[in-house]
């Protein structure tokens, strides 16, 4: 398909701009000396453009979408209204408080809600994305350690090795030496090897529960014991939240500080990779590090912007993803006291019903009742036919299912990661049930239809060998003779 | 309540019993009791039906007040979108989609990114583009990331830059160790004679902001040939709109580009979700953090998009990764991309030259209205004026529903014109002060 | 498999030529190329870094993975290969032509393999 880039012909724009109504200046500043080379296209032309990129997509509103760790769940309309109203989205970032009192009141009511959900004593808005909210944490927990006079002591981090790869990038930016700790056979923290990672020069541990193989650690308090006796806090990575949301909360099982993505959990949609939210939230003794400004009442019940008085200072501008925010709160407030855990329930319950009705063919990697999410390893399908977990997500792809994660966690050979998430029919189940036994029987009876899959969509796989070795990241304007 | 859960408990109940199980502690039995909530101990409001849940959100969007007359920038810009823009980025398949790590049903997204690194290596002059970063300060944080190496390691910072920037990249640099200087400045521009003697063979880079955050146009090719001079790396951090006029970041030497993108048609939305732009020279491209689109072919010789050079990123190489970046804002990167289709190179040109001529226009107004302008030199779109009592000034304009510049302590306000303002707002405003410095 | 005689090995799979000039030239085994599958870049150490026995001093990476390059001898980086840069699939296409590096005055910690007891060792690795 033609680019934009390619579309168009010179002089063609759209009327937007009317005529201007003050003298024009010129400036004696180096200018640019040509135009930048960008499309001159009609109104008609960008639409049905983006309207033809938009059915090569595929979202969660076109089809199933079982991405394990990813929790791409129903992305409710209401959000979207809620979002796009003209009282949020007109404001400035730098209006006076008393002018901006309902965006105030809003990350007020939403500190308070995410701190019922989770046991955490105040939360920052800041962090845009998961992995920023990882970053951000992690500084909180240095600046916690300098304030000690222990910041040049405690210089480690410990991760297991099934952890997210953010985790240790993460702890790498906050200036951390990672210690990856290998997991039990059971998928779950070594507690032996944990024990011996952790000592006085721990600044923390960083911990996803449900983990990545999709089980609860069910050792979870001991674990974060051990941390705390070495003197080191507990990092909760909020990415599999939606598992327990409502049953158990991080602050509860001895975590410090932790992240959420509110485009996994509170069903945020993930705009084809963000924008997201990660908001950070903490214990109390870790509030006055907070960054950013947090809404706070004053005497006079108005909201107010307040700086922490040991804030480790910003890591982005203003108040982060807002709208983001505003939409995670919309749906907390739909679902409430009871909806939130019936959300919870339902995840697992579906993740459970999906592994019942493959674990018969496929080789579930860490057997027994699962949270959220399972792996399958298909190392076996592999060694009998030669059929990857590649060749599995790709013949997916033609029966209009997003493909689990593939490749992830580490620790398992030839995964695939299937989180349903609690917005599915059961009918919907049932076809993907179908849809992987079915292509079960082909990989027996024709590997080679599989290697090739997908075979019915937009393009046949892409060549991203050639891709890395040669990049070509950007279309260059033809040369004019 | 609200949920969406679509079973009914009837139907919940018997896909728990066909997975084996009698009941809904069964599947959490991993948990341990003693932290486990009990039923209805879960400390929030009872559940909304939809149309509550959006009264609640339209009582909180009331509760702000929406200035029609804005002279304020310092960070955030309104502009006119153009009504295309919503259209398109409102579309669910774009809203709904994950990142396009499966490029055969991802092309769509795939597409727009390379057509959006595409549209900013124009605008910058610059040859590669990243997918985009959290907002602007966050890019230049990251950006000054890339420069630090083994025995390079100290960052030095404009203190023209925007202040939400200069404390983004000294956070960051908390992180990393990275010791920060602060580069002083002169009437309102960057001290490039002090710049001069700050550089040695421990500068990792020179950050600048172009315009500054006081609007002030830098000498941005003598700021870059004084860091390259030491052996140092250029980032010029400029605002995108100012492109459609003023010289590249490439052409001024700069190593890398970054900037905060949301002009380019995304909302004020009270700071965001924003768009943080990045480009390098070719030379800097695997130092690039974050998600970065290639183009290739697929198994039949067509034309395909894909994630490239992932081996950079924090999914492959986990603590040896220079960043971890993993989600960005790719659907604010879309709306820039059809932000800037519908204006063209034209559009953007008169844009920025209507932006600039405003500003102007406004200056002098209130010069004459007894403001006169804090800083000699040459600015875009953004000035400083001094002012005896800017609360005053600022509380008369709110009363006529305009939201005046921003207050640079007790004597100086930092004012804003957009091709939005209207010479009839801008007289208002210099008569408004003119009455307010009158009194 | 192809493991040329004039050539000694590691066990972490580089090749090492020890040049009459006293200087020796690191590369990675037809093996390991083969393991690691199509690789698209390459990161190579700066001329004057010095190389220490045993631990990394390059990586090459895949479409979807990192690997580590151990140095197999010590010393000074005199030379890098910079047609890596461009060309990693010389490395796949010409595992013993595509060298990574030339050290000046090479330390050896522990003996190198030859051909022979290099393919003895993959074959031990293999049975595990």
């Amino acid at each position: 398909m033609k680019l934009i880039q390619e579309k168009g012909a010179p002089g063609r724009k759209l009327s937007l701009i009317g005529p201007g109504q003050v003298p024009s200046v010129t400036l004696r500043a180096p200018l640019r000396t040509q135009p930048p080379a960008l499309p001159q296209v009609s109104e008609t032309e960008i639409s049905r453009h983006y309207s033809a990129l938009a059915r090569r997509c595929h979202g969660v509103n076109d089809g199933f979408y079982p991405l394990g760790s990813c929790t791409m769940k129903y992305n409710p309309a209401v959000n979207e209204e809620a979002a796009s109203l003209e009282g949020f989205t007109g404001v400035h970032p730098l209006q006076p408080a008393e002018t901006v009192q309902g965006s105030l009141h809003a990350l007020a009511e939403m500190e308070q809600l995410l701190g019922a959900i989770t046991g955490m004593d105040a939360f920052t808005f800041q962090p845009a994305a998961g992995a920023h909210g990882e970053f951000t944490g992690l500084l909180l927990i240095k600046a916690y350690h300098h304030s000690r006079g222990e910041g040049n002591q405690r210089t480690k981090i410990i991760v297991p090795d099934s952890a997210h790869g953010t985790n240790p990038a993460s702890a790498s930016m906050a200036g951390y030496t990672v210690i990856n700790i290998p997991s039990a056979p059971d998928g779950c923290v070594d507690l032996d090897a944990l024990r011996q990672a952790a000592g006085p020069d721990t600044a923390g541990l960083m911990l996803t529960n449900p983990n990545t193989v999709g089980l609860f650690d069910r050792n979870i308090l001991e674990i974060t014991r051990i941390v705390h006796e070495a003197g080191g806090l507990n990092y909760y990575d909020g990415a599999n939240l939606n598992a327990v949301m409502g049953i158990v909360r991080p602050g509860d099982m001895g975590f410090d500080v932790i992240h959420l993505n509110l485009h996994k959990t509170f069903s945020t949609p993930h705009g084809g990779g963000g924008p997201g939210a990660g908001p950070v939230g903490c214990k109390s003794f870790l509030a006055p590090f907070l960054p950013g400004m947090r809404a706070v009442q004053d005497a006079n019940g108005t909201w107010q912007p307040q700086r922490a008085e040991q804030s480790i200072g910003s890591v982005r501008a203003f108040w982060g993803n807002f709208l983001v925010v505003l939409k995670a709160l919309c749906y907390i407030r739909m679902l409430g006291r009871q909806g939130i855990p019936e959300a919870a329930r339902n995840a697992v319950l579906n993740a459970n019903y999906m592994r019942v009705g493959l674990q018969d063919l496929y080789q579930v990697a860490y057997p027994g009742t699962c949270m959220h999410e399972f792996v399958l390893s298909l190392e076996p399908l592999k060694e009998h036919c030669g059929v990857t977990a590649m060749d599995i997500a790709k013949g997916l792809l033609d029966h209009g299912i997003h493909p689990p994660t593939m490749y992830f966690p580490l620790i398992v050979h030839e995964a695939l990661m299937i989180e349903p998430t609690e917005t599915e029919t059961k009918e919907t189940l049932d076809e993907a049930i179908a849809v992987l036994r079915a292509l079960y029987e082909t990989a027996q009876k024709d590997p080679d239809y599989l290697h090739h899959a997908p075979h019915h969509c937009p393009i046949k796989r892409p060549d991203e060998v050639t891709a890395a070795r040669h990049p070509v990241l950007r279309w260059s304007a033809p040369v004019q003779d | 309540m609200g949920t969406f859960v679509p079973g009914s408990p009837a139907e919940q109940q018997e896909m728990l019993r066909q997975a084996g199980y009698d009941g809904w502690d069964a599947l959490f039995s991993d948990v341990p009791e003693s932290v486990r909530l009990a039923d209805g101990e879960l400390a929030l409001p009872d559940g909304l039906s939809e149309m509550e849940a959006i009264a609640h959100m339209r009582a909180l969007a009331g509760e702000n007040h929406i200035f029609p007359h804005l002279f304020r920038g310092a960070g955030a810009y309104r502009h006119y979108i153009p009504a295309i823009v919503g259209q398109v980025t409102r579309k669910e398949n774009f809203l709904t989609a994950y990142t396009p790590y499966q490029a055969e049903i991802s092309q769509g997204i795939l597409q727009s990114i390379f057509e959006y690194q595409s549209m900013i290596c124009e605008l910058t002059g610059m040859d590669v583009s990243n997918a985009s970063i959290y907002d602007g300060a966050a890019a230049t944080a990251e950006a000054a990331a890339m420069c630090t190496e083994r025995r390079r390691t100290t960052v030095l910072l404009s203190s023209a830059l925007p202040p939400q920037v200069i404390e983004t990249v000294k956070t960051y640099c908390f992180g990393s160790d990275t010791p920060v200087v602060l580069i002083p400045e002169r009437e309102g521009h960057t001290d490039l004679d002090a710049l001069s003697g700050l550089l040695d063979d421990t500068t990792a880079c020179v950050i600048l902001a172009q315009p500054n955050y006081y609007g002030l146009i830098e000498d941005a090719a003598r700021a870059a040939a004084l860091a390259h001079q030491a052996g140092a790396k250029f980032i010029l951090n400029c605002n995108p709109i100012s492109l459609g006029l003023l010289a590249t970041p490439a052409s001024c030497g700069a190593d890398i580009a970054v900037g905060e993108g949301q002009p380019l048609g995304m909302p004020l939305a009270w700071g965001g979700p924003y768009l943080g732009y990045m480009a390098a020279t070719t030379a800097m491209m695997r130092k690039l953090p974050g998600r970065i689109v290639g183009e290739t072919t697929d198994a039949d010789g067509n034309r395909a998009f894909v994630l490239t050079l992932q081996a950079r990123e924090q999914h492959i190489r986990r603590e040896k990764a220079k960043s971890n970046v993993c989600s960005n804002e790719a659907l604010c990167a879309l709306t820039a991309a059809v932000y800037l289709s519908a204006v063209g190179p034209d559009g953007l040109t008169q844009i920025a030259q209507r932006c600039c001529d405003n500003a102007h226009y406004l200056q002098q107004a209130l010069a004459q209205a007894g403001l006169p302008p804090a800083y000699p030199g040459e600015f875009f779109h953004e000035f400083v004026t001094l002012c005896p009592q800017p609360q005053r000034l600022l509380a008369a304009l709110a009363e006529k529903d305009i939201l005046g510049g921003l207050p640079l302590g007790e004597n100086r306000i930092l004012w804003c014109a957009t091709e939005c303002n209207t010479r009839e707002e801008m007289d208002q405003v210099a008569q408004i002060a003119k009455e307010v410095s009158g009194q | 498999m192809n493991f040329p005689n004039h050539l000694q090995y590691s066990k972490s799979h580089e090749w090492v030529l020890f040049e009459e000039d006293g200087t020796a030239v690191i590369g990675l085994t037809d093996y390991a190329q083969k393991e690691l599958g199509d690789l698209v870049f390459v990161n190579l150490p700066e001329v004057g870094d010095s190389l220490t026995v045993g631990e990394a001093f390059a990586d090459v990476e895949s479409v979807k993975a990192v690997s580590d390059v151990y140095a197999p001898v010590g010393g000074e980086v005199l030379e890098i290969n910079e047609e890596l840069l461009d060309a990693p699939e010389r490395i796949n296409q010409d595992p013993y032509g595509a060298w990574f590096v030339k050290v000046g005055q090479p330390e050896q910690a522990e003996p190198l393999l030859s051909a022979a007891a290099y393919e003895t060792f993959l074959a031990e690795e293999g049975n595990k």
